[in-house]
């Protein structure tokens, strides 16, 4: 079966020479969900962007569900892998909820009837269907959050890439999303450094550090390896007991 | 963070007003506004008449007198400078409980008064029945440039999100005891406010990234056909109609 993601020895700089990857691999089937991990600065978001061909590699290749990232099927490209960004302020930019979790479906050609039905099952799948109509800086953080995922669940992507999707939220907003997340039906590449969250949502981890992968395995085994969190500038918060770990 | 009111001038309701498109309520009042300013400033009746028509529909959109009535007072600095022109005008004089005035700066401030005042009192009406979303589409529909209203779009969106910045901003400089007073303190503000430009610019970047990332190629989709009908363009342009035809008769029966 076609993996979901490859990315295959990909290589960065940014046009200022300084080099964020250094050949980065790994491959996520269709269904999993995998939890990125890492420091600040550890080059994840540059990562995330080559998903997408918002940045194309200087070395190495990314494919998805079995189409390689190229100028030619950008548009492909980007339906199939949908970015949800940080801040929800920077994702959501319509007058209403409505017309921008629309936006996505337009630009790939759906017009009436079926533009609609998406917007629907999209903001469904979020619990935010009557919030519709409203703007969206009338919303709270975490509505807006939700929001910001159904923007891009209305393009039916193959992967879904969420980056850093528990920052700023309430721990009512955070389990929300939580709920919402297990029960998506989509290949899901969580960027974190919310250790206990990528541990309750993703069974498997990549570690990242310093532009390169550093480790791969199960969530729960890597966070119980404290030589191995130490040497990549991650953290479990405090009273946070790696044996339990071990024992689920 | 950021759960401001985005439409302060805007009444919800279901008013026949409320209904009409957009588009056709933006065109019948900048067609009003342009009958009025053509009337001859001697018609008194004339503007009477306006001033009622005016009256009739804001209570077709159940828009209240009262509140519309305060919403003029935005255009109170401009009348101010109505107020000086009899003083300061030249020409002929007549007193005025004693005092003297110019005949011509006298005429001069009611037109300016009677003009802004109707012209501000329809654009109210429009935006009390009108929300802000609508009014862009509106615009679009009339052929204003795509590009116009998108920015336009951006801007009613982030104004919030900025001015939310702005506040926390404010708050973390005088957390740290800044209490400006004086303009050679003013330092610390214009820091802030290069600050402010820096990250709004950098907030635009991450705004483009994320909408190529949803399939953006340089166009915005047009989501819906809010064409407006034969009859919805009819009944909006009868005020615009009537208005016109007032001051046709005014020009006419000028002596």
């Amino acid at each position: 079966m076609t993996p979901a993601l490859e990315v295959e020895g990909v290589a960065f700089a940014y046009p200022d020479g300084h080099q964020a990857l250094f050949g980065v691999s790994f491959a996520i089937q269709r269904g999993e969900r995998v939890a990125l991990l890492g420091p600040n600065g550890a080059g994840k978001t540059t990562l995330v962007l080559q998903c997408n061909g918002v940045l194309m590699p200087g070395a190495g290749r990314v494919v998805v569900t079995g189409l390689p990232v190229a100028t030619e099927h950008l548009k492909e490209i980007r339906r199939r892998v949908g970015i949800v960004f940080q801040d929800p302020d920077d994702q959501l930019f319509m007058p209403t909820v409505a017309e921008d979790v629309a936006f996505g479906p337009a630009n790939l050609g759906l017009r009436g009837a079926e533009l609609e039905t998406r917007v629907k099952a999209a903001l469904a799948a979020v619990g935010m269907e009557e919030h519709a109509g409203r703007p969206p800086h009338h919303l709270s953080f975490g509505q807006r959050r939700r929001v910001a995922v159904a923007t891009v669940l209305a393009m039916e992507p193959d992967i879904l890439i969420l980056d850093e999707p528990s920052s700023n939220l309430d721990p009512a907003s955070r389990r929300e999303l939580a709920e919402i997340v297990t029960g998506l039906d989509v290949t899901i590449l969580m960027v974190t450094h919310d250790l206990p969250y990528a541990l309750q949502l993703c069974p498997r981890a990549l570690v990242m550090n310093g532009g390169a992968i550093t480790a791969d395995g199960t969530t729960a085994e890597l966070l119980a390896d404290a030589e191995l969190l130490a040497a990549n500038r991650l953290e479990l918060p405090f009273g946070f007991d790696p044996a339990a770990l071990r024992a689920r | 963070m950021g759960a401001g009111h985005a439409h302060p001038l805007y009444l919800p309701g279901t008013s026949p007003l409320h209904r009409a498109r957009p588009q056709c309520k933006i065109a019948a009042s900048l067609l009003f506004v342009l009958a009025v300013v053509a009337t001859p400033r001697e018609a008194f009746w004339a503007f009477g008449l306006y001033a009622v028509a005016l009256a009739g529909v804001a209570t077709v959109g159940r828009v209240p007198l009262t509140l519309l009535a305060r919403r003029l007072v935005i255009e109170l600095p401009f009348l101010l400078f109505a107020v000086f022109l009899p003083f300061v005008g030249q020409g002929e004089r007549v007193e005025v409980l004693g005092v003297p005035m110019a005949v011509g700066g006298l005429w001069g401030a009611w037109n300016i008064v009677a003009k802004g005042t109707l012209g501000v009192a329809a654009s109210a009406i429009v935006a009390a029945t009108t929300p802000v979303a609508e009014l862009l589409r509106g615009l679009e529909r009339l052929r204003l440039p795509k590009l116009l209203v998108t920015i336009a779009g951006f801007m009613v969106r982030y104004a919030d999100v900025i001015a939310d910045e702005v506040r926390r901003m404010r708050i973390a400089r005088i957390s740290r005891g800044h209490d400006p007073r004086w303009i050679w303190q003013a330092r610390a503000v214009a820091a802030s406010a290069g600050t402010l430009f820096i990250r709004s610019y950098e907030r635009g970047e991450r705004v483009y990234l994320a909408m190529v990332s949803r399939g953006y190629a340089g166009a915005m989709p047009v989501l819906e056909d809010l064409g407006a009908t034969r009859a919805q363009w009819l009944a909006a342009l009868c005020l615009p109609a009537m208005a016109a035809l007032v001051a046709a008769t005014a020009w006419g029966v000028r002596p």
